[in-house]
């Protein structure tokens, strides 16, 4: 009986044995298909099939006016909702040629790098968890805990905050806020070596983390992977260092490069991460402008008619929002080159040829958000 | 030879990095310090959301079962998902000019996204966010809702 079922799987020597991994595979994070076609254990190439939770968020956007889009932004890519937020704002501040007062920048700032931690925390933990050390998922989530009550203080949600608005934010942040944030930094730093200990230097981990899932550069830039995922192969890609926004402009920080260009140049290069997004926090936090939480804004806002192009960088990559207007108040057609769509589909290119369990680690690496991918 | 030393060599260092991380966890093990997880529904009792918790909206109302809603729309206008609803009533006042004035005010808390753009717009701060979050229900009709209190009155401002 068992045989009958073998022989009609596998065909012949020749033919590929292909395997579905996920829609619901606890590793791809979300509803994710990877269509694996392997050769003994070995992975020959893989399709990824996305669209399971396609939503039609741009479609939406067009039938919103632009202070009620903000809140779609949020459920693209939820790790990153404020940096998606406000690629959409500036956008409208360009567009519209307003002003934002100092303040507005600097509280944005602060609130993209503690995203890009919470974001960060969020993936560490669950790339540990990947790999089968479940230590790092509570040692993480317990960290995350400390900025998500921040948000909770100041905006009223843990996760899907849509703060910012056209021309500010929504109102003024809350007394604490800063003294918060500062208890904070002085905690995480006695907590980020412990995340070293407890995965880095693992010998168990590095052995499945280290020389697997070469991306080249050339590779990178070819499929256009931005983020940490990019600057794992060595290819400077921070859309923070390339066109200041905000407040990034204030601040000294780094560009973190690793040349490694397998998994594990990846992890590090987020792990650099944390620690240069707690340094940006503690230049900024002190230095909070007083002012006005908001610019004077139209209660109607009708962009101009033309295009109008700008790009963030989110804790995964490049985003890029690109609007068309015709003078409406709402968008004509609005278009979001997400990171993780590019993320995605170098995962063929960078997952042939090794082990299926490697798969795993590899996709991990990229940190995929599978919203962000379908939107 | 080398080989060999290397061979030992990674056998101790192995051995050692799996001691840094059982270090972490031991020192966690015997002395946790600060308990950070909460007992959610044995502390509902004492569970108390931040001042600025999105719940749900709620529409204030004061002792003497006054709101401050006009019934003018904007909440239902700004709303992204069309949750909101104002069926509102023309009635003639003392002076005998006709006044809007709210009959119902429904709330569906099941297209709800929390974007606080109706508590945001509001121009006589009618709306406020509620800290109930706990929304599961049996049935689908229960999230709907009126927020005006039956027989409640728009409260008259002062001039």
């Amino acid at each position: 009986m068992s045989e009958e079922i073998i022989k009609d799987v596998i065909v012949g020597e020749n033919e590929d044995y292909i395997i579905n991994m996920g829609p619901q595979h606890p590793s791809t994070h979300g509803v994710l298909r990877l269509e694996v076609c392997l050769k003994g254990e070995t992975v020959k190439y893989l399709t990824p099939h996305v669209g399971y939770i396609h939503r039609g968020i741009e479609k939406m956007c067009e039938a919103n006016t632009y202070q009620q889009l903000i809140h779609l932004t949020d459920r693209m890519d939820y790790l990153s909702a404020h940096m998606n937020n406000e690629a959409v704002c500036m956008i409208v501040e360009d567009a519209l040629q307003v002003e934002v007062p100092e303040r507005v920048k600097y509280i944005r700032t602060i609130l993209d790098e503690l995203n890009r931690l919470a974001s960060h925390q969020l993936w560490w933990c669950a790339f540990g968890m990947d790999l089968g050390a479940l230590t790092s998922f509570f040692y993480g989530l317990r960290d995350r805990e400390h900025i998500l009550d921040i948000f909770e203080e100041s905006f009223g949600s843990r996760l899907l905050h849509s703060f910012v608005m056209p021309g500010g934010l929504m109102h003024d942040v809350h007394p604490n806020f800063q003294k918060r944030i500062k208890d904070f930094i002085k905690y995480f730093r006695t907590k980020l070596p412990e995340y070293d200990q407890l995965l880095t230097g693992n010998v168990i981990f590095q052995n499945r983390a280290k020389g697997i899932g070469m991306m080249s550069r050339e590779t990178a830039i070819g499929f256009g992977v931005t983020g940490p995922s990019g600057r794992g192969s060595n290819f400077s890609c921070d859309v923070r260092k390339i066109a200041p926004y905000g407040a990034y402009d204030k601040v000294q920080f780094n560009e973190i490069l690793e040349t490694g260009c397998d998994v594990f140049a990846r992890y590090k290069v987020r792990m650099a991460e944390m620690w240069e997004s707690l340094s940006i926090l503690e230049q900024l936090v002190d230095n909070i402008p007083e002012g006005d939480f908001t610019a004077k804004m139209k209660p109607i806002i009708k962009l101009p008619a033309g295009e109008y192009f700008r790009r963030v960088e989110t804790a995964r990559g490049e985003l890029a929002v690109y609007v068309v207007s015709d003078g409406n108040k709402s968008p004509y057609r609005m278009k979001f080159r997400t990171p993780n769509f590019s993320n995605l589909f170098v995962m063929n290119e960078i997952a042939s040829g090794y082990k299926i369990a490697d798969l795993i680690a590899i996709s991990g690496s990229l940190d995929l958000v599978i919203p962000d991918i379908d939107r | 030879m080398n080989s060999i030393v290397e061979y030992f060599t990674d056998i101790f260092k192995g051995l050692s990095s799996l001691w840094a991380g059982m270090r972490v966890t031991g020192k966690y093990f015997f002395s946790p310090g600060a308990i950070v997880t909460q007992q959610y529904p044995e502390n509902r009792a004492t569970l108390k959301m931040e001042d600025r918790f999105k719940g749900e909206i709620i529409m204030p109302h004061d002792a003497n079962n006054l709101h401050a809603c006009t019934g003018c729309g904007i909440c239902e206008m700004n709303c992204p998902n069309g949750s909101i609803e104002i069926l509102s009533d023309r009635v003639a006042n003392a002076e005998g000019k006709l006044e809007r004035v709210i009959d119902k005010h429904i709330y569906h808390l099941s297209m709800c996204t929390f974007c606080g753009l109706c508590v945001k717009t509001c121009p006589s701060d009618a709306l406020a966010f509620g800290q109930e979050f706990e929304h599961a229900v049996f049935d689908r009709s229960k999230l709907t809702k009126v927020l005006n209190l039956p027989g409640s009155k728009l409260r008259k401002e002062a001039k």
